[in-house]
């Protein structure tokens, strides 16, 4: 009964923090952008603009909504929906933290370790694309169309690479999907077999190329620059949300942020430890172990936060990829990169194991 | 003919293999932006801060009076003849007796009336003036609702006693260059 609460109260508490942390992320970005440019930005709402996000989002909400005459309007309004709930789904299979334990009873920090951990990410991420897919068709809109056209087949080559390169990881985890186990198994054993630090023993020493073919499919995943082709918000009309205003412009805008936070989760969770960190094992010696378990929330939320960091580091950096170019990087460079690792990594588990 | 020595010669040789990977020019670039985090920012807070003019700024016109507050203008027109946007107009009047104190010469513009749209802002009025009579300042002319409001009487452009304008830097600058 007790673990049943916790469940929803991890849930919500789950569900606020993605939220809080996309709101947070577009102030982020602004603020991010305008550094990165010598510039100040926001600082006008609240100490720092801290108040940014809040009055952005008041904005949306009071603009006005508009629903094209001649759209489909069960499926316009359905798209955000769609986006904004398999966002928010995915956060169901990060263990957050080490368990807590209250009164004799453990405390897994995670909502369910369901054994297919990863694919279910991969799953829910793939129908992320019926949001935007549904949302430019709906609008009957030509340009929007072509958006969700682009920006669909560009989430959907990318997967590929991506989940090719997971499988590498796959492969040295024994086989195991769950997150959960991934992320155990970083945290325990030598680095490369002879260094010894506790906690250290992360996938990206073992994977470096996986580790980046991943992150570039996550930049793509997320339509983000430079893989932003489809909507270049910054001076094109926008792509599959032309016609979307309002909340549900919103919605969408606020959706990729949550993308870009899970990616972020998923990216440190499989590659860089998840919620371990070096000196993990002395700790847990010294101090009570509800207290690590903190410790390793906020390392975990720290990681999370840089890798948002270089997500928007990186998009003040690199210039747009053409569609041409974007399509060849994907599907004849990444994805035989990553099988040609995958091979690799497989030969060698053989080679070791016999 | 070679204009500078700045001009390069394009090649467009076969990138080698490190170049063809891209990785290394991203870290590079990356390497750059992340250096600008920590540069001093350029932007000023606006209404807090606000960036000083130079001394020859040329901003709002001013008309000027003497010292002891007689209008210094005498309504001569060289600086409405001067005046390549024909911004200026200006009716003359005679000074009348018990006037003495108002107008420092023995006519005055009655009506002065510039037109700050078609201004330019070029500052030949100022230099056509021989009587010390109108100046630009640092000060920005106000937007205003409607255009008719940009056409400033003698009530906006002529100095008030308990605000003068401070016009010395300028004379200062002027007289450095024209010695």
């Amino acid at each position: 009964m007790e673990i049943i609460f916790f469940k929803i109260a991890l849930i919500l508490i789950i569900f606020l923090i993605s939220l809080g942390m996309a709101a947070y992320s577009t102030y982020g970005e602004r603020k991010i952008a305008a550094f990165l440019q010598d510039r100040i930005g926001p600082d006008r709402a609240g100490p720092f603009g801290l108040l940014q996000p809040i009055a952005d989002g008041t904005k949306m909400f009071l603009k006005e909504e508009i629903i094209p005459n001649v759209s489909n309007k069960w499926l316009f309004i359905l798209g955000p929906c769609i986006f904004m709930v398999t966002a928010l789904m995915t956060s169901a299979v990060i263990p957050w933290g080490l368990p807590l334990e209250f009164g004799g009873v453990k405390y897994n920090l995670q909502i369910a370790d369901i054994n297919i951990g990863i694919l279910y990410v991969l799953g829910v991420v793939g129908l992320g694309v019926y949001g935007v897919m549904i949302g430019g068709w709906a609008s009957n809109n030509k340009f929007a169309l072509l958006g969700a056209i682009r920006a669909s087949s560009q989430m959907i080559s990318y997967e590929l690479a991506m989940g090719m390169s997971v499988i590498a990881i796959l492969l040295m985890n024994n086989g195991s999907l769950s997150i959960n186990t991934m992320v155990e198994s970083q945290g325990t054993g030598k680095l490369y077999g002879f260094i010894n630090i506790s906690g250290m023993n992360w996938n990206v020493f073992y994977q470096p190329v996986a580790c980046l073919i991943f992150i570039i499919c996550a930049f793509a995943e997320c339509n983000r620059t430079p893989f932003d082709l489809a909507e270049s918000e910054s001076e094109l009309i926008g792509g599959f949300h032309t016609e979307y205003s309002s909340m549900k412009l919103g919605l969408y805008l606020f959706a990729e942020y949550i993308n870009m936070f899970i990616s972020a989760t998923v990216i440190s969770c499989m590659f860089f430890g998840g919620y371990n960190f070096p000196g993990i094992a002395y700790l847990q010696e010294i101090l009570p172990a509800n207290i690590v378990s903190l410790i390793s929330i906020a390392v975990l939320f720290g990681k999370i936060i840089f890798f948002i960091f270089f997500f928007m580091w990186v998009r003040w950096t690199i210039p747009r990829f053409r569609y041409d170019q974007l399509m060849r990087l994907g599907w004849q460079v990444l994805m035989p990169l990553s099988i040609i690792n995958m091979l690799i990594t497989g030969a060698v588990l053989i080679w070791f194991n016999n | 003919m070679q204009l500078t020595n700045r001009a390069q010669q394009v090649v467009n040789k076969e990138m080698t293999f490190l170049e063809r990977l891209y990785l290394p020019a991203i870290f590079g670039g990356m390497l750059i932006t992340i250096k600008h985090l920590f540069r001093k920012k350029v932007s000023l807070r606006y209404p807090d801060v606000k960036r000083e003019f130079a001394p020859v700024y040329r901003g709002q016109h001013v008309l000027k009076r003497d010292a002891e507050g007689r209008e210094n203008c005498t309504a001569c027109g060289l600086c409405a003849v001067s005046c390549p946007a024909e911004a200026i107009t200006m009716d003359a009047a005679e000074r009348k007796i018990g006037e003495e104190h108002l107008y420092r010469e023995e006519k005055y513009a009655a009506k002065y009336e510039i037109n700050m749209l078609r201004c330019i802002y070029c500052g030949l009025c100022e230099e056509a003036c021989p009587k010390d009579a109108i100046y630009l300042t640092d000060r920005i002319v106000a937007s205003e609702f409607t255009r008719g409001k940009f056409i400033y009487g003698k009530d906006m452009l002529v100095e008030k006693m308990d605000d003068r304008i401070d016009i010395s830097q300028r004379k200062k600058h002027y007289s450095i260059v024209n010695n």
